[in-house]
């Protein structure tokens, strides 16, 4: 049993279903009686509705009924809403203008639902759908945010003047700009985080089933959380009673965060079912998922770091224009908010520290939390311009951040901008980083490359971040509506296997295998013989689900906790077989024993005890089973240092990763075959932001140039180096396995570190990602240096 | 996707007679263009028109200094084929440069050719080797075939049958992939042949052409340095959010360069 507890690299339960092809999709679930949805999107990026003529398409074959948004409207369906309320530097809520599920009068992005075709079969109510005519009145759309942020811009929502959602700040802006006044050196950056589509490998999809009879509905939907979708469309969207909804989200495959919010197509699945009783099914094709699911990212940056004669940071200012497309999402506000500012102190002691962000409105595909959320935009504008900082300095970048890191005996440590990191060995993963890099040898690596025209370049990132969010208190205190704990229950059957049920949900990051890990090494059961139940309200009492890394440091602390009541009952029933006193008995690893002596009772037999009590204590209850809640004390700090280096074919301006490596810090570590995986992952989809993603628009007509993988540039294997990958354990402080979280620190730390080694091999701060072979290449024109390197 | 017929004849007069009687009939080989284009509803043919059942259309012979592909040879067979890659070994390499093995393996030579997307690879292939297409109506040499963006000189119910390819002294294909879609942004084909030196230029502008200029540089001496200084006009390049016509027209230098240096091996 050892080799499958808590540290090993045991391999992840699931993969057998998935890899074999078995693994059970929303798609693959058909209910008898199913309908399809189809629905009819906007070819305008911004457009008045006139009119909508469904006369003909409701007359074609297989056509059950078509809806508009006035339908939904008489049905008086509440709209999609955002979870977050952000105040703004006034302390005025921000703009959450209406978002429909079905448009009525306006449509403000290319793809927004404009009616859906209830078929008998999907092609028949693709083929309705284009019988529908609609009269738009095509308006000028404004797709960035330095546009719309312009006096007489286009505005998205007549009730968001100027395209503004809010005006936030946060730090202390006093300080900071006395900081700024003694510096001897400011560095100056510009910074564009560039918008990305999340592409799960599965498309969204959704059924809505109503049951007359019982008056219940259920929902199976591509969700990483479905108790908080059933909260949603209970008590926002529908005004249903939560005990007679069940949401189900089966395997999953991927979301990135892209399946947190509620979307108005599960809505509409739900709204039509209940309206026609009978199964609603809709399935998300590509093109779809470009043109809604949330995008991710897309800042506008202006920083600039003051330091003291010797380096050491003394103020950090920051302005930022954020994104929201055009609808506020389900957690987009809190995303360049309190997901951002708050990680602006980095790793280092920087003491003042202020920041600025406005979020705009635009004729676009909503944004909000992609792999990350808030803290890859924070350690890009950090690890960028504290890289500029020391070549401006003409420093080793290094050395400038060993300068300013938080030093091991500081914590905790309270930084400027609210956070209390817990624990951190910062100096130690540099140096591991650099070893494991031959930092020292790269003035001779980038001499060889010169001798073939290649220019190379090394690039670091210090990254932190802040996961197992949250202290449900806190993020209250911020604006969140709702709690971040996560719960937990252990039954154990009398025969001695056990389920677990998690309201965390697995779509990739291997739950199945981890937390059967956890409770295989706690309550000393074999590995197989441990069921871990997820993504399903009426099979887990209670959850908030999976994002922002949590799902360990707070789903798997939540079954710790229910562990630990196991044991606690396990020894009364154990004292009581082994006739001794509950305060003699003690546990390790499955076994109870009675201290001082030999005698002993493994966690079977007190199972079967406690389902088949004969010989059983008179005072207690019959079953083993336990619940458990964990809140949270604290954020958890996962940090570490990646460094990345590159060579660059000055003739085609072609990047090639020439080696890459990963020192993090996630505390302590279950499976580290799993961890390494995520790490991975991550660092793949850093990469992509860095030197191949990006949405875009066209700037005039606001349709969307980047809607297929013809256009959208995804990572492939051939594009990724081999990732060398170490591994720091400093535990966390305040939770039962210590542990951190590791899901997103790759695409955290990956696209700084790549435009450090990019900009260090072109010798200019002045390129944004992607940094496609042709953005390398005018790089290289304007710089002279392909003559130079030849 | 529309609905539409479905055809698989096993002989060119029954496929030539299904298309004649369709309203608004397709050919399709290996799908992996047209499928595509149905699947977003871009096209509705009524029918559609398989060839991949009619034997006359595949096979691989090599003789007399003349490698000779039916049109519904897959790229997968055309890289593996051992003759071609002793005989044209740019051919073969080229052909494994396309798509992924799945496309390969459902992918026509004939396909690519009719199609003639101006990213696509074969057709730098048959133009800078100056090959010979053989249809149900006539023979079509590669200078008179490519005719602008997705035309060709092909007529509305005329198949290609097979596609000959004299064996040059030397050949070098290079491709610099778009990023996204991994089809050619520039794709050079350089050939020294019986008739001379040929450089024929793919995913650069709307339509293969032939580089003149670096032919006759090439023609005097057959090595990367002869095309130094050698400018492409960006004006007649593509433009799109992947390339401007600069750095297109820039590439097109380099991927010559890279492409004679193939051919010296
Ligand atoms: C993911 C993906 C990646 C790709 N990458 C590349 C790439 O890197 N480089 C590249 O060059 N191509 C690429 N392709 C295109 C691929 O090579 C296609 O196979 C090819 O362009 C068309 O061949 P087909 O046999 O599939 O033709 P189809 O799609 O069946 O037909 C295409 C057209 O040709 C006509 N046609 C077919 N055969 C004949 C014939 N014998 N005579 C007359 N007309 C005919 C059809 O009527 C149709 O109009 C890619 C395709 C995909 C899906």
């Amino acid at each position: 049993m050892t080799n499958q507890g808590i540290g090993q690299p045991v391999r992840r339960k699931e993969d057998f279903r998935f890899i074999t092809g078995q693994g059970h999709y929303t798609d693959d679930i058909n209910r008898p009686g199913q309908l399809y949805a189809y629905f009819l999107r906007s070819p305008h990026a911004f457009a008045k509705i006139k009119s909508i003529s469904t006369d003909a398409a409701r007359k074609m074959p297989g056509v059950v009924a078509i809806y508009t948004g006035k339908d939904v409207a008489a049905d008086k369906v509440g709209g999609l809403i955002c979870g977050w309320t952000v105040k703004d530097k006034k302390g005025e809520p921000h703009k959450a203008p209406r978002h429909d599920i079905i448009a009525i009068d306006h449509v403000r992005h290319v793809g927004d639902q404009v009616a859906v075709v209830i078929g008998r079969s999907l092609g028949e109510a693709r083929d309705a759908a284009e019988a529908i005519e609609v009269d738009y009145d095509v308006l000028t759309p404004v797709v960035d945010v330095v546009n719309a942020l312009k006096p007489g811009a286009p505005e998205v929502h007549a009730d968001a003047p100027g395209n503004l959602c809010y005006d936030w700040d946060f730090g202390d802006k006093a300080a900071t700009e006395a900081a700024f006044a003694k510096a001897a050196h400011v560095t100056k950056i510009d910074l564009v985080n560039n918008r990305l589509s999340p592409n799960p490998m599965e498309p969204r999809s959704a059924i809505g089933e109503y049951e007359p009879g019982t008056d219940n509905t259920t929902v199976y939907t591509t969700s990483q959380n479905p108790h908080v979708i059933r909260l949603i469309l209970c008590a926002f969207v529908f005004g249903l009673p939560e005990h007679k909804v069940r949401v189900i989200a089966p395997d999953v495959g991927g979301g990135f965060g892209s399946k947190i919010f509620n979307y108005a197509e599960e809505t509409v699945c739900v709204w039509a079912a209940r309206k026609l009783k009978k199964p609603v099914k809709w399935t998300s094709d590509r093109t779809e998922a470009f043109l809604t699911d949330a995008h991710g990212r897309d800042h506008v940056t202006h920083a600039e770091l003051a330091m003291d004669k010797d380096g050491k940071f003394l103020g950090f200012r920051v302005d930022t224009k954020a994104n929201m497309g055009a609808y506020l999402s389900t957690f987009a506000s809190a995303v360049p908010t309190y997901l951002y500012a708050l990680l602006l102190a980095g790793q280092y002691t920087t003491p003042a520290i202020y920041a600025e962000v406005k979020a705009v409105f635009t004729n676009t595909t909503p944004v909000d939390a992609y792999r990350g959320a808030g803290r890859p935009e924070a350690t890009y504008v950090v690890e960028r311009i504290v890289e500029a900082a020391a070549r401006e300095l003409k420093m080793d970048p290094a050395e400038l951040r060993r300068r300013n890191f938080v030093p091991d005996n500081a914590f905790p440590y309270q930084t400027p901008v609210a956070c209390v990191y817990d624990s951190g060995q910062y100096a130690k993963a540099l140096d591991e980083a650099l070893k494991m890099a031959d930092y020292n040898g790269f003035k001779q690596r980038k001499a060889e490359a010169a001798k073939k025209g290649k220019l190379r370049g090394i690039g670091l990132c210090a990254y932190i971040e802040a996961c197992g969010i949250a202290p449900s208190a806190v993020v209250g205190s911020l604006g969140a509506g709702v709690g971040l704990w996560e719960s937990a229950q252990i039954r154990f059957n009398a025969t001695g296997s056990v389920f677990v049920h998690t309201g965390s949900h697995s779509h990739g990051q291997g739950h199945e295998t981890t937390f059967a890990q956890i409770v295989s090494d706690r309550l000393g059961v074999p590995l197989e013989s441990v069921e871990v139940v997820h993504g399903d309200t009426a099979l887990v009492p209670m959850g908030m689900g999976t994002y922002g890394s949590r799902s360990l440091a707070v789903g798997g602390s939540a079954i710790m906790r229910a562990a630990d009541k196991i044991i606690d009952k396990g020894k009364k029933i154990a004292a009581h077989l082994m006739e001794a006193s509950v305060d003699d008995v003690a546990y390790d690893k499955g076994v109870f024993s009675v201290k001082g002596t030999d005698k002993q009772v493994p966690m079977a037999q007190i199972a079967f005890t406690a389902y088949v009590p004969h010989n059983y204590p008179a005072d207690l209850e019959p079953g083993l089973e336990a619940s458990a809640f964990y809140d949270p004390a604290n954020f958890t700090f996962p940090a570490g240092v990646h460094v990345a280096e590159v060579e660059i074919d000055s003739a085609t301006g072609v990047t090639r990763v020439a080696n890459w490596v990963a020192v993090d810090d996630f505390g302590k570590v279950i499976n580290p075959m799993i961890v390494e995986g995520q790490v991975h992952g991550g660092i793949a989809q850093g990469i992509g932001q860095a030197l191949l993603e990006g949405v875009v628009y066209d700037p005039k007509s606001g349709q969307l140039l980047t809607a297929s993988f013809n256009d959208y540039c995804m990572p492939r294997a051939d594009d990724l180096p081999s990732y060398k990958v170490g591994m720091i354990e400093t535990p966390c402080p305040h939770n039962p396995l210590g542990v951190k979280g590791c899901g997103e620190a790759g695409a955290i730390a990956a696209p700084a570190a790549l435009m450090n080694a990019i900009t260090d091999a072109l010798g200019t701060e002045k390129i944004n990602m992607p940094a496609t072979p042709q953005n390398v290449w005018n790089v290289i024109q304007s710089q002279n240096l392909a003559a130079a390197a030849e | 996707m529309y609905a539409f017929n479905y055809h698989r004849p096993k002989s060119l007069a029954d496929a030539a007679k299904l298309l004649g009687d369709a309203s608004d009939g397709k050919f399709i080989a290996g799908g992996q263009t047209l499928l595509p284009t149905l699947k977003n509803r871009l096209a509705s043919p009524s029918d559609l028109v398989d060839l991949t059942g009619i034997a006359e259309l595949s096979g691989i012979s090599v003789s007399g200094g003349i490698v000779s592909i039916g049109a519904i040879t897959k790229h997968g067979a055309v890289a593996t084929s051992a003759d071609i890659r002793k005989a044209i070994p740019a051919l073969a390499n080229l052909a494994g440069l396309i798509g992924d093995p799945a496309v390969r393996n459902m992918g026509t030579m004939g396909g690519s050719v009719a199609n003639n997307d101006p990213a696509a690879d074969y057709p730098s292939a048959v133009l800078g080797l100056n090959a010979t297409m053989h249809t149900t109506k006539r023979k079509i040499a590669a200078d008179s075939f490519f005719t602008g963006l997705f035309e060709t000189a092909l007529e509305e119910s005329e198949i290609i049958t097979r596609i000959e390819f004299p064996v040059p002294k030397r050949a070098g294909y290079e491709k610099f992939r778009n990023p996204a879609s991994r089809y050619a942004m520039v794709g050079v084909f350089v050939a020294e042949t019986a008739d001379g030196v040929r450089v024929a230029v793919t995913g650069a502008g709307p339509c293969v052409f032939r580089h003149k200029e670096m032919e006759a540089a090439l023609s005097k001496s057959f090595s990367p340095d002869a095309l130094k200084g050698i400018r492409t006009d960006p004006a007649r390049m593509n433009n799109d959010i992947h390339g401007s016509g600069e750095y297109r027209a820039h590439l097109v230098g380099v991927v010559a360069k890279r492409a004679v240096q193939n051919a010296l091996g």
